[in-house]
């Protein structure tokens, strides 16, 4: 258990900076997801955590230690990988007492070890079978079994459940955010999946195109999203942006409608503005003419455009509702729920 | 094919085409088996006429069975026949053959895996330059290194010698098993060496606990295109051997060129057997893999 | 600790066979090449003389009957080695229940030292006991088969042996090639009703142009190479009647002891190989990294 300082970390191939100046401070036992589209250098960075990618410049240290030159072994870290990346050769008792023998653990420290995180992710079963003899969720408990009977400090995830059905991914989310609240190990865990991200963090780090957009709690990341960017991440179905003005303290959208707001300037602004906090109301300033209406059970999606502009605009209505193409429909928005963002810098702005 | 498939009742099938059907399916058997007695003839000819006399040869006919069989041909061809003015038969080459073999396909084999591994799970810079340099040895033609082979091999003391011949072969053999451990080893995905690495395996315990347990398959390729190679080898034998060293393909052409004495065939065509053998016994135990080496030798990259 | 050490370990393994392939491979050709350009006879000599050697190589009918042979071996070789093992294995895809036997037989010779199926030729084509004899003893008195010992068809007797040998082996790879072309695009055109031999010619052997290219360069660079299948069938005769480059070049480094003639036969013989292979490989190199 330890704690993990990235500072200023900088990773080059050669004249290209693919991740630049990350800064991270993660508490001890705290469960870190690197969240972000692909190739905005989150798999990197968790490599370089892990040692399998040399740092450029910057420092990470793990615990009290700098770890910028220790080898994966030396680092006291475990990584579970998006393809289990089990041997596959060994059956699955070998896979996870392979680094243990490598340490030159005792044999019957060894069998204890494996055996009790055998019982922990219920394997116990399989221990003699070889890994192609496993289902995909099997595998992932393997690789996962392979990581906790080395006790490290850290775990390191890599998009571990990307290779499973939708179904088994959402258990096996459930099971991995249990496991580590029991164990207690300071966890990073990267993916691309917004509502795992969500889900699994204590805090999550945004990255995009090799910056950290923002680092913070999942409702933090929600209710005040620090850029255009991690607003239209964050949330599903993703926030409306709405080209606006900010004038005598009102917000004017382009086809007129004027939300009032206390605002101190006056400028031009991206209004943001999620589906879910549309609420449906006979008098509502913004009107939506629909084009699609998605019924999902719980809620219903209405799809469609701004009133008098082009502009997509995405509302959610609890429960089931009927609609008619073409239907206008009224919502208002409370000036609270409202985010505003900088067109030019796209980050966020103050009310 | 639907040749034979059940018919269904709806399909208009007459008759003709049905027996159309068959007639092309005798075709095609008798095509099949013509081919078969032209591949097969030679050995066929080769086995009977090594078990006939002399005496039979001159008045019988190429394709008959021998009416009585005599062994007297392979005794003389594994120890008697002469080859240029000694006349100890094939056995001491073949033996020099399995000297060179033996060692010279250990030695490539393993460099090759060793190298495939390098090349394939640990990529540095000129890495990919190392292999293509590699592959373009393959192709070359052995003439053109032939002339300082030989000087090298003089000036190492190794001329003529079994050791010269073992180095020529593993030398010259390298390109192919890079290649074939390469291709094998770039399947392997990249994670299993980084999950190795986060378990504190270093470069040479990964290459011998994980990477070697999974080749089996690729070893069993590497060592029966090597062996077939090198026990098949003539230039490099008849070049840099001297009388002593001569390995089997070598003694085997002498047997039959010498133009001393009586024209023996049925020793020529025994001899010719004994120098076959083991590789015919290697493709008939392991042909799939025999197969597997020759089209892996001939897809390149 | 990450040591420099460490870091080089990999270079470190591959290294000796890097060095040998420079020293063995490269550096030998480029002595070859040099001494091509000496006056080298018996011993070598290292005084640059032009191309000397070349023009002798160029003017010698001994190394014309030599190109023109390798012209008529390699030609007849590669194109009936690849119908016919083309064929072989259109045949054997019909559901043959024997397949995996007759496929043994196809391919056995390619387990051959060339010198053992150069053996089995001479004797089968044997003029006075091989199947001259034969037929004639069938009460044909007047047929003729005595290719091995006739000048002019002694090449033709080599392409015999070649073909036996290679033409498996060229059955293997597009058997290979037919099984891989993907099922269900045959299944369509089966249930569009075209019939098999127009699904062999519009759909499958167009996809197969990849192997078609493999099997001739591995054919073409058996045929430039082909030295043991003519000294063990024809020792190069009757006469120089069946020379081919590689031949030429043996006789001149180790019987007449002529270098220069050796090496710069060689480096032709070199430069046909990589005028074949070398635009095959650089594309194949190019494919592997795009």
């Amino acid at each position: 258990m330890a704690e993990i300082h990235l500072t200023d970390l900088t990773k080059s191939y050669g004249p290209t900076e693919v991740l630049h100046h990350i800064e991270g401070h993660i508490q001890d036992g705290e469960f870190i997801v690197i969240v972000g589209p692909s190739g905005c250098g989150k798999s990197t960075l968790l490599r370089m955590v892990a040692g399998l990618e040399t740092v450029s410049s910057g420092e990470i240290r793990i615990g009290e230690r700098r770890v910028n030159e220790l080898e994966p072994s030396e680092r006291d870290i475990a990584m579970v990988f998006q393809n289990y990346a089990l041997y596959p050769h060994m059956s699955v008792r070998a896979n996870m007492a392979y680094g243990l023998k490598i340490r030159k653990l005792s044999q019957a420290e060894i069998n204890r070890r494996v055996e009790e995180a055998a019982d922990i992710l219920e394997i116990r079963q399989y221990l003699d079978r070889k890994p192609r003899q496993l289902s995909g969720g099997q595998r992932q408990r393997v690789a996962m079994g392979r990581a906790i009977v080395r006790d490290p400090q850290v775990f390191l995830f890599d998009e571990p459940l990307s290779n499973l059905d939708a179904k088994l991914r959402v258990q096996m989310r459930l099971e991995i955010r249990k496991l580590q609240q029991r164990l207690g190990v300071t966890s990073i865990y990267v993916t691309h999946d917004q509502v795992e991200a969500m889900t699994l963090g204590d805090r999550l780090m945004v990255l995009n195109g090799g910056y950290v957009e923002q680092f913070g709690t999942p409702i933090e990341l929600y209710d005040r999203p620090a850029s255009i960017f991690v607003a239209g991440f964050i949330g599903s179905p993703a926030m409306n942006f709405l080209p606006a003005e900010v004038k005598d303290g009102s917000v004017v959208l382009s086809n007129g409608v004027i939300i009032p707001v206390e605002s101190p300037k006056e400028a031009n602004v991206t209004l943001g503005i999620r589906p879910e906090h549309l609420q449906p109301e006979p008098e509502g300033a913004i009107a939506l003419q629909v084009e699609m209406v998605e019924q999902l059970g719980a809620n219903t999606l209405l799809h469609g455009t701004l009133q008098g502009t082009d502009k997509a605009l995405t509302a959610s209505v609890a429960g089931h509702a009927t609609y008619e193409n073409g239907e206008f429909v009224n919502f208002s928005a409370p000036a609270s729920m409202l985010h505003l963002f900088d067109p030019e810098t796209e980050s966020r702005l103050e009310l | 094919m639907t040749d034979f498939a059940p018919m269904s009742p709806a399909a208009t099938q007459n008759r003709n085409s049905d027996v159309q059907k068959l007639a092309l399916r005798w075709l095609l058997f008798a095509m099949l088996g013509l081919f078969a007695l032209f591949y097969l003839m030679p050995l066929f000819v080769m086995v009977t006429t090594s078990l006939k006399s002399l005496e039979e040869i001159r008045t019988g006919s190429l394709i008959a069975f021998p009416r009585e069989l005599t062994f007297e041909a392979w005794r003389t061809a594994w120890s008697g026949a002469c080859t240029g003015i000694k006349c100890e038969g094939l056995q001491p080459y073949f033996w020099n053959s399995v000297l060179i073999a033996v060692p010279a396909v250990l030695l490539s084999t393993g460099l090759g895996a060793a190298n495939g591994y390098v090349i394939a799970q640990w990529n540095f810079r000129g890495a990919n330059l190392i292999f293509s340099l590699m592959l373009f040895g393959c192709f070359i033609p052995f003439q053109v290194v032939l002339l300082p082979m030989a000087m090298m091999l003089g000036k190492m003391g190794l001329a003529g010698t079994i050791p010269g011949l073992i180095l020529t072969h593993v030398i010259y053999g390298l390109g192919f098993t890079t290649l074939f451990f390469r291709n094998f080893y770039v399947t392997i995905p990249a994670d299993l060496v980084k999950a190795a690495k986060v378990d504190g395996a270093g470069f040479f315990r990964i290459f011998w606990s994980i990477f070697l347990p999974l080749s089996l398959p690729i070893i069993v390729v590497t060592v029966i295109w090597q062996f077939t190679q090198i026990w098949n080898d003539f230039l490099f034998g008849v070049s840099f051997s001297q009388a002593g060293t001569q390995p089997v393909t070598v003694a085997l052409n002498n047997i039959v060129n010498s133009t001393t004495g009586v024209k023996e065939y049925n020793v020529d065509m025994a001899a010719a057997i004994i120098a076959a053998l083991p590789t015919l016994l290697v493709y008939v135990v392991a042909g799939k893999y025999f197969i597997r080496g020759l089209t892996a030798g001939s897809v390149k990259g | 600790m990450v040591t420099w050490f460490e870091n080089q370990i990999p270079k470190v393994v591959l290294a000796p066979s890097f060095v040998a392939l420079l020293i063995f491979v490269y550096g030998f050709i480029g002595w070859t090449a040099w001494v091509s350009l000496t006056r080298s006879r018996l011993l070598p000599k290292y005084d640059l003389h032009g191309t000397i050697q070349y023009k002798k190589l160029f003017s010698s009918p001994r190394w014309d009957t030599a190109m023109e042979n390798l012209l008529v071996f390699g030609v007849l070789f590669i194109v009936i080695s690849m119908c016919l093992g083309l064929l072989l294995a259109i045949l054997l895809d019909q559901k043959i229940r024997v397949e995996g036997a007759l496929r043994t037989i196809y391919l056995y010779p390619m387990a051959l030292s060339m010198i053992v199926t150069g053996t089995a030729w001479k004797w089968i084509m044997n003029p006075g006991l091989g199947i001259e004899a034969m037929v004639r003893s069938w009460g044909f008195e007047s047929f003729s088969f005595d290719w091995v010992i006739n000048p002019d068809m002694a090449i033709y007797a080599i392409v015999i042996a070649g073909v036996w040998q290679a033409s498996g082996f060229v059955m293997a790879l597009f058997l290979a090639g037919l099984r891989s072309v993907d099922g269900e695009i045959i299944k369509a055109a089966q249930v569009d009703g075209i019939p098999n031999w127009r699904i062999y010619s519009a759909i499958i052997l167009p996809s197969m142009a990849p192997i078609f290219l493999s099997a001739f360069i591995v054919l073409a660079h058996l045929a430039i190479k082909s030295f043991d299948l003519v000294i063990a069938l024809t020792g190069g005769g009757p006469g120089y009647a069946t020379d081919l480059p590689a031949t030429y070049m043996y006789a001149m480094a180790f019987s007449r002891g002529d270098l220069g003639q050796a090496a710069s036969s060689a480096m032709v013989m070199m430069g046909v190989v990589f005028a074949i292979v070398v635009p095959y490989l650089y594309s194949e190199l190019r494919a592997k990294h795009d």
